[in-house]
C-alpha cells in the first residue's frame, strides 16, 4: 500500500498530504476526507462534456483513435447462458478481431466469469491477450466476505491476469466508507499479482460527488484501476461519469504519484461513443492514459462497429455486417 | 500536457455553402442601393487578412435616406398593422436563421474571426432564440406591465459592435419590431457581412419595405445617425468612450437612449467551489470568443486558500485550448478580430508585464497571417494595476486573490464599470448574499457567459443604462409614458 506523503497542488481540499494509512483509521476520517474534496457540478460537467462531444474526429485522427479502441478493448461475455465454446469464439475474435486483415491491433483483454477463466487462458496463452475475470459476486456484490475471497481466489488459480470486483453499494449509500474500503484491501491481497479493477456501478450511486468519492475511496485501497459499471445496471458507462473518474486518477496521481487505469464500460457501443471516450481521456488526463495499460473499453458489439469504419476507411465504402465475424 | 500522441486532423468548414457578393450596397428601403457619394472600404477575414468583400461607407446623406425610409415605413405599415401580423414576420425571420443557420454560422466565422464551433453551437441558435422569443410579444404587449396600450416610440437608430455582429444585432432588431418601431441599424465596419446576410432575410421573409434598413460604415456614420433629427430611439452597444459621446450628443433632445457598454466582470472562486467546473467557467469566462466580451471574466478573484490548485489546474487547462483556422471545427480560440484590436491588447499586457505582474500563456503556434493572439492569464496583478482596471477586450485574464466574502465584494465593487459578475461556490447561502452585494447587472452563479432570450442584460454604473432582453428589454422601445430620457 502506498505510505508515501505528499502535499496537495490538485486535489482534495482538506489535509496537508495524503496517508492512506491515516485516512482509513476510522470510518471517521475516512469520512472526512472524503467529503473533503471538491464537489462536482452537475450542469458544469454535463456541459463540459457536450462541448468535448462536438470534436471533429477525422482521417488519419479517426484511423488513428479506431486502432487504439480496438486495442483498449476488454471483449467481453457475462451470460449465465455462456458456454465454453462461446469463451473460444470469444477468444478467436480477440487474437485477430478481422480474419481478412492481419494489421487489426488485438484486443486487450477477454472479460469472463471465474469458472470460464481456465477456457479462455488456454485460448490466449502466448498471445498477449490478458484475461480478465469478474468476481465477488458480480453484478450485485452481495454475499459474505469468505464467498467474495473465494470467488476471486478461484479466478486467480484458474490463470486470471485481472479481476474486476465490484464494490457493497449498500455499504457505500449508508456511508459505511470504511467496511467498502477493508473489502477492497482484502480482495487485493487475494488477487496477488493480478490487477484489480474496483467497479463502482456509478448507476447506482446516482450523484457526480458520490463517483468522485467511491474513485477515491478505490484508489486509496489500492485498486489499479476503477471501473464504471457493471453492464446491468442502467445507466452503465456515461460520458461525464468517465471524465469525473478521469480527474480523479489524475488528481491521484499529482498526489501520490501513482498512476491509476480507467474502465467504462456498459452502453459505449459505436465507434462515434469509442472516440468520445478518447477525446475525453486526452484532454481531461492526458498523453498518458491513451494506452491499453491505462485506459480500458468494457464492450462486446462495440469491436465490430470499428471494424466496420476502419473498413470504410481503408477501403472508402461500407461493408455489410455479414463481412464481420459474430463474437 | 498539451497533448502528442492524438493529433486532431484538419477539419475544416466547408465554404461552400457560402454565395458571397464581390461588393455591397446599402440595404434601404427593402432593396440594396447605391451609395449617394460611392465611398467603399473593405473587409477581411482577421484569421489571414482575405479580402472577402467590398462594402459602401454610408454618408450623411445615405443615413438620412435610410432614416427617411424607415419613417415611411414606420407611417404607413408597421405601427398601423395589427400586432398579430407583426409577430409573423417576426416568426418567419427566426425560422429562416434557423434553415439558413450554417450559412451564418460561417460567414461569422469567416467575417469575425471566432471559432466556428462557437458560431455554430452559440451565436446563431441565441440569434433565432431571441427573434422566436420576441415574436411571441409582439401581441401581447399590453400584458407586458407597461400600461394597458403601451406605443412604439418610432424610428430606432441602432449601433453594434464586432465582438457578436449577428446575436447583436437580434438583440437589438427583435425587440424593436416586436414593438412596432422601425429601425436603421449600423454594423460594426470589421463585422459588417452577416447584418447584410440578414437583409437578405428580410427580403426573403417578405418584411414590408423600410421597416428595417442596413447601413455600413464606420465611426462618422454611427456620428451622422447618433444626430440624425428623425431618430426617436438610439440603442447603441460599445466602448464607453463611444457611449459618453453618444450621451452627450443625446442630451436635451428627445432621443430614448440605452447604452449597453465595457466591462471590467469578476469572477469569485471560493475554496469550496466545484474546482474542475470553475476552471471550465474561468476559461469560458475569459477565453470564449478570444475574450471579445463586454461581460468576460477578465478578473479572477480566487480565495487565496484556493489560489494555487485552482492556478495549477487553469494553466493544465489552458494547455489543452486549440487556437487556430477559426473554420476548424475543433478551434477553440480563434483570431483576434481586427490589427487595431491586437494591438491593444499587446500594449496592456506589456503595460501588466511593467507593472510587475506575472505573465504566462501556454505553448501555442500561432499562424503568421492574420491577427493572434495566446491565451495570456497574469497572476499576481494587484487593483492598482491597469490591467485590473482597464477593459483589454482580449484573451487575458488578470489574477487577484482574496480573504473574505466581504474583500472579495469590495474588489469586484472596486471599478467604474457594473456589466457582470461570477461567483462560484457549492454554499447556496452565499451565492444569494453575493449576488445582492455585487454592482453588476448579471450575476452568475456557477456557471458564466450563459445568455438566453428571456433574461435582462445591463449595466451599472459606466457599463451602460437600460436592459435588453426578456420583459424588460420591451421597455427601451415602447413609449411608457415617459418620452424622455429614461435613465
Amino acid at each position: 500500500m502506498v505510505t508515501t506523503t505528499v502535499s496537495p497542488q490538485v486535489g482534495p481540499r482538506s489535509g496537508a498530504g495524503l496517508d492512506p494509512a491515516e485516512i482509513s483509521s476510522s470510518d471517521a476520517s475516512l469520512r472526512r476526507f472524503l467529503h473533503g474534496l471538491p464537489g462536482v457540478d452537475q450542469v458544469g460537467a454535463e456541459a463540459r462534456v457536450a462541448t468535448l462531444s462536438t470534436r471533429s474526429i477525422k482521417t488519419t485522427a479517426k484511423k488513428w483513435a479506431i486502432d487504439l479502441a480496438i486495442s483498449m478493448i476488454d471483449l467481453t461475455t457475462l451470460e449465465g447462458q455462456d458456454t465454453p465454446g462461446k469463451v473460444r469464439a470469444l477468444c478467436a475474435k480477440a487474437k485477430r478481431p478481422d480474419p481478412a486483415d492481419s494489421s487489426v491491433p488485438r484486443v486487450a483483454a477477454i472479460c469472463v466469469y471465474p469458472d470460464l477463466v481456465s477456457v479462455a487462458v488456454e485460448e490466449l496463452r502466448g498471445s498477449g491477450v490478458k484475461v480478465a475475470s469478474v468476481a465477488t459476486a458480480f453484478p450485485s456484490g452481495r454475499a459474505s466476505m469468505p464467498v467474495k475471497l473465494q470467488d476471486t481466489a478461484d479466478a486467480v488459480a484458474a490463470g486470471a491476469d485481472e479481476i474486476d470486483m465490484v464494490i457493497d453499494r449498500g455499504a457505500f449509500l449508508s456511508g459505511r466508507y470504511l467496511e467498502v474500503f477493508e473489502e477492497i484491501v482484502a480482495i487485493k491481497a487475494a488477487c496477488g499479482a493480478a490487477h484489480l479493477k474496483v467497479i463502482l456501478e456509478t448507476g447506482e450511486l446516482a450523484t457526480y460527488d458520490n463517483v468522485r468519492r467511491a474513485s477515491w475511496l478505490a484508489m486509496l485501497a489500492g485498486g489499479d484501476f476503477i471501473k464504471t459499471s457493471t453492464g446491468k445496471v442502467a445507466p452503465a458507462a456515461t460520458l461525464p461519469v468517465t471524465m469525473i473518474m478521469l480527474e480523479a486518477v489524475r488528481d491521484f496521481r499529482d498526489l501520490t504519484g501513482r498512476q491509476i487505469g480507467v474502465k467504462p464500460a456498459g452502453g459505449i457501443r459505436s465507434s462515434k461513443d469509442a472516440i468520445k471516450n478518447l477525446v475525453v481521456v486526452n484532454e481531461t488526463a492526458g498523453d498518458d492514459w491513451l494506452d491499453p495499460d491505462w485506459f480500458r473499453l468494457g464492450a462486446s458489439s462495440l469491436l465490430n462497429d470499428l471494424l466496420m469504419q476502419r473498413t470504410k476507411i481503408t477501403t472508402g465504402r461500407y461493408s455489410g455486417p455479414d463481412y464481420f465475424t459474430l463474437d | 500536457m498539451a497533448g502528442k500522441k492524438f493529433l486532431y486532423a484538419p477539419a475544416p468548414e466547408s465554404r461552400a455553402i457560402l454565395d458571397l457578393k464581390s461588393s455591397y450596397g446599402l440595404f434601404i428601403g427593402g432593396e440594396f442601393v447605391d451609395p449617394t457619394d460611392g465611398r467603399t472600404f473593405k473587409t477581411v477575414s482577421p484569421a489571414n487578412e482575405e479580402v472577402l468583400a467590398e462594402v459602401t461607407d454610408a454618408g450623411a446623406a445615405d443615413v438620412d435616406r435610410a432614416v427617411q425610409a424607415a419613417r415611411k415605413a414606420y407611417d404607413k405599415t408597421w405601427s398601423t398593422m395589427p400586432a398579430r401580423e407583426r409577430g409573423k414576420y417576426l416568426y418567419r425571420i427566426a425560422r429562416i436563421i434557423q434553415e439558413r443557420a450554417r450559412e451564418l454560422a460561417v460567414l461569422e466565422s469567416l467575417d469575425n474571426g471566432k471559432p466556428i464551433r462557437e458560431s455554430r453551437d452559440v451565436d446563431i441558435p441565441l440569434v433565432a432564440a431571441y427573434f422566436f422569443y420576441y415574436a411571441g410579444w409582439a401581441d401581447k404587449l399590453q400584458h407586458a406591465g407597461f400600461g394597458p396600450n403601451p406605443q412604439p416610440l418610432g424610428v430606432a437608430g441602432q449601433i453594434i459592435p464586432w465582438n457578436f455582429p449577428l446575436l447583436m444585432l437580434a438583440w437589438k432588431i427583435a425587440p424593436a419590431l416586436a414593438c412596432g418601431n422601425t429601425v436603421v441599424l449600423k454594423p460594426a465596419e470589421t463585422t459588417p457581412l452577416t447584418a447584410l446576410l440578414f437583409a437578405e432575410i428580410c427580403q426573403q421573409a417578405d418584411l414590408p419595405p423600410g421597416v428595417v434598413n442596413i447601413i455600413t460604415g464606420a465611426g462618422e456614420t454611427g456620428r451622422a445617425l447618433v444626430e440624425h433629427p428623425g431618430i426617436d430611439k438610439i440603442a447603441f452597444t460599445g466602448s464607453t468612450e463611444v457611449g459618453k459621446m453618444i450621451a452627450r450628443s443625446t442630451a436635451g433632445s428627445k432621443k430614448k437612449v440605452t447604452l449597453e457598454l465595457g466591462g471590467k466582470a469578476a469572477n469569485i472562486v471560493f475554496d469550496d467551489a466545484p474546482i474542475d467546473q470553475a476552471i471550465e467557467g474561468i476559461v469560458n469566462g475569459i477565453f470564449f470568443n478570444q475574450g471579445h466580451v463586454c461581460c468576460a471574466g477578465s478578473r479572477l478573484l480566487v480565495q487565496e486558500s484556493a489560489h494555487d490548485a485552482v492556478i495549477a489546474g487553469l494553466k493544465r487547462r489552458l494547455g489543452t485550448l486549440r487556437v487556430g483556422d477559426p473554420l476548424d471545427k475543433n478551434t477553440d480560440v480563434g483570431a483576434i478580430n481586427s490589427a487595431e484590436q491586437l494591438a491593444r491588447i499587446k500594449e496592456l499586457s506589456a503595460v501588466g508585464e511593467e507593472e510587475g505582474a506575472e505573465r504566462w500563456s501556454p505553448p501555442c503556434e500561432l499562424p503568421d497571417r492574420g491577427f493572434w493572439f495566446a491565451p495570456t492569464i497574469f497572476t499576481g496583478v494587484s487593483q492598482a494595476h491597469r490591467i485590473a482596471r482597464e477593459e483589454i477586450f482580449g484573451p487575458v485574464l488578470s489574477v487577484l486573490t482574496f480573504r473574505t466574502p466581504a474583500e472579495a465584494v469590495e474588489k469586484a465593487n472596486n471599478t467604474p464599470y457594473g456589466l457582470s459578475a461570477g461567483v462560484w461556490t457549492d454554499k447556496g447561502s452565499l451565492i444569494l448574499w453575493m449576488a445582492n452585494q455585487l454592482r453588476a447587472g448579471v450575476v452568475w452563479a456557477n456557471t458564466f457567459n450563459r445568455f438566453d432570450p428571456t433574461s435582462p442584460f445591463g449595466g451599472y454604473k459606466e457599463s451602460g443604462f437600460g436592459r435588453e432582453g426578456g420583459r424588460h428589454g420591451l421597455e427601451a422601445y415602447l413609449a411608457t409614458g415617459n418620452r424622455g430620457r429614461d435613465v
